[in-house]
């Protein structure tokens, strides 16, 4: 009657007279309970799936969430959350005009440049950041609530994508002041993103499950985004980089920031943009969604025991 | 269909940050469970061996002492955790109710957290918005209700959180206790609209130390002991052997009457389904 599922239950059912024992005292549940489905272990893709589809239902619910946190951190203010658009601006204005100096560089050229380049880098660094601790900050809410796990995911990168919006603004602005011409390579634009957000879910989803278990990564990611912030081409131009550092400039290549960032910063700026850097973006993508997918079928059901 | 089956299942919980050598006392007298110590990490195991059956209409309480995995099986039969071994199946629309303040934000108006908090119950927004007038009503909160939470005494936020809760169609309605803390006029009102929800829900499991409150809503029970179900059956003859005592002796004869009614149609359910 009492099918066991996987092979250590069964051993157990074999070895132990426990079951006899429990049998007794609820006769009349083990007469109607049904033998156990194969289906309903844990670790299964179908289960995976099944949590980011009833996840991806509850829009309702995440998208209120993150919208409430981006509201939470600027309430009782009263500009709000148009804080978010006014640091970045006064970032780019001060920034730009310092940098474009050092570099002797055309201010027209080179804040547009920097400044495109960190609201992207704010969104990256958002996701990086904000991942490791998803599920941590969500523990009250996973140990009370039997909710898929991706919906903080969601949430967390809904949240990082409306900062993101918020900053955008100060690139219209940027458009409005120095009119850089774009061309028709502009609408690459909604693919990057696209593929920007997608690479966001794995990252959240992975670090996030990842800095559950341990502790340690959340302190190692934020002390090394400094360094990933200077080591890419975000306030210094690559064009610098190649003049003076000759062949060794294909340091920079292999970091992956450098190529996000650029297929979305060459449509904002209609600058000239290469293929490779897609099809790098691209193969990230899919092995970094193949890893994270690995880990949530393995550990999905885990995050509510680490929390 | 309303369902909760659990086969074999075994909850451990890793303590990551305890060291072994410290956890060595492997048994933790009546208290807490079972600290396993073979491998690296320290294991409490939790839970042990649950098989159930619950089926559409069962009204369950959950007796045992303190850590004696009341609190760890009600998680698991609303499907937050998942068994470590064997293995479970929830089927139906989860509404456990075991901390009233989860998912309140104090900074958000009250209105607002009824929204948020029927929305983590499976409410849709529009679904909530339809009973804010009645919880308001219910809570009698109203005016108070477009203040942010903070400015709530803690009274007030246990009114408005078994109002959200009280509102609710759930399937399967999972409580823990600490249902309280309220003013006793407005508990007898907390009463009669808990005594309806559990009506409306397909399912209840509910984990209390109180007596009364268990016979007045529940019909089956399963007493806990070291993460095990000891005993599983009708609530007035595994409360006797759990208390050592029959605990509905000096029960108001209408009480009576009406447990004796439901334990019979449940007497009759199960034969349906044997």
């Amino acid at each position: 009657m009492l099918l066991a599922v996987n092979p250590t239950a069964t051993a157990r059912a074999t070895v132990g007279t426990l079951h006899n024992v429990q049998a007794t005292s609820t006769t009349d549940q083990t007469e109607t309970h049904a033998a156990a489905p194969v289906t309903a272990r844990s670790r299964s893709w179908r289960r995976v799936f099944d949590d980011i589809s009833r996840a991806a239902h509850q829009r309702q619910l995440w998208a209120h969430l993150g919208w409430q946190d981006v509201k939470q951190r600027y309430r009782r203010s009263v500009l709000g959350p148009l804080w978010i658009t006014i640091s970045m601006g006064v970032t780019a204005t001060g920034l730009g005009l310092l940098y474009s100096t050092i570099f002797n560089m055309d201010a027209s050229e080179y804040v547009p440049y920097m400044t495109v380049g960190f609201i992207i880098w704010y969104f990256i660094s958002g996701c990086l950041i904000s991942g490791t601790d998803v599920f941590i900050q969500n523990e009250g809410m996973i140990k009370q609530l039997p909710a898929p796990i991706s919906i903080y995911v969601f949430r967390t990168v809904w949240r990082e994508f409306l900062l993101f919006l918020h900053n955008l603004v100060i690139y219209f602005a940027i458009l409005a002041i120095f009119q850089p011409d774009l061309k028709w390579t502009f609408f690459s634009v909604f693919p990057a993103l696209l593929l920007l957000l997608v690479n966001a879910g794995w990252v959240v989803l992975l670090f996030g499950i990842v800095s559950t278990r341990f502790r340690d990564i959340p302190p190692v990611v934020s002390s090394f985004m400094q360094l990933l912030f200077f080591m890419s081409p975000i306030v210094w131009p690559m064009s610098a980089l190649e003049a003076n550092a000759g062949p060794r400039a294909w340091l920079a290549q292999i970091n992956p920031i450098y190529h996000y960032v650029d297929i979305v910063r060459s449509p904002l700026l209609g600058s000239d943009q290469d293929l490779y850097h897609w099809l790098i973006v691209l193969a990230i993508t899919v092995g970094g969604w193949a890893l994270a997918l690995l880990m949530m079928r393995n550990y999905r059901a885990r995050v509510s025991y680490w929390v | 269909m309303v369902s909760i089956d659990v086969w074999n299942a075994d909850v451990d919980f890793p303590i990551f940050d305890a060291k072994s050598r410290s956890m060595k006392k492997a048994v933790l007298g009546k208290t807490g469970g079972k600290i396993g110590t073979e491998s690296k990490v320290p294991i409490i195991e939790a839970l042990r061996d649950i098989n159930l059956s619950l089926r559409h209409g069962d009204r369950v309480a959950l007796v045992g002492h303190n850590g004696a995995g009341k609190s760890t099986l009600l998680r698991l039969l609303s499907g937050i955790y998942e068994p470590t071994r064997g293995s479970s199946r929830v089927e139906g629309k989860v509404a456990p109710v075991f901390d009233l303040g989860v998912g309140m934000d104090p900074e958000i108006s009250g209105r607002e957290n009824i929204i948020i908090r029927g929305l983590f119950l499976g409410m849709s927004r529009k679904q909530m918005e339809d009973r804010i007038d009645d919880i308001a009503e219910f809570t009698e909160l109203e005016n108070y209700l477009s203040m942010p939470l903070r400015t709530y005494s803690t009274g007030m936020r246990v009114r408005l959180a078994l109002g959200v809760v009280t509102s609710i169609d759930p399937e399967i309605l999972v409580l823990d206790e600490g249902i309280g803390a309220v003013d006793a006029e407005f508990l007898d009102k907390a009463k009669s609209r808990l005594n309806e929800l559990v009506k409306r829900s397909g399912m209840l499991v509910f984990a209390s130390h109180s007596d009364e409150f268990l016979a007045e809503l529940c019909s089956t029970a399963i007493w806990m002991e070291k993460g095990r179900i000891k005993e599983h059956g009708p609530l007035r003859e595994v409360l006797t052997h759990y208390k050592g005592k029959d605990p509905f002796e000096n029960l108001s004869p209408q009480a009576k009457a009406r447990m004796q009614q439901e334990q019979a149609s449940t007497a009759t359910i199960g034969s349906n389904e044997g």
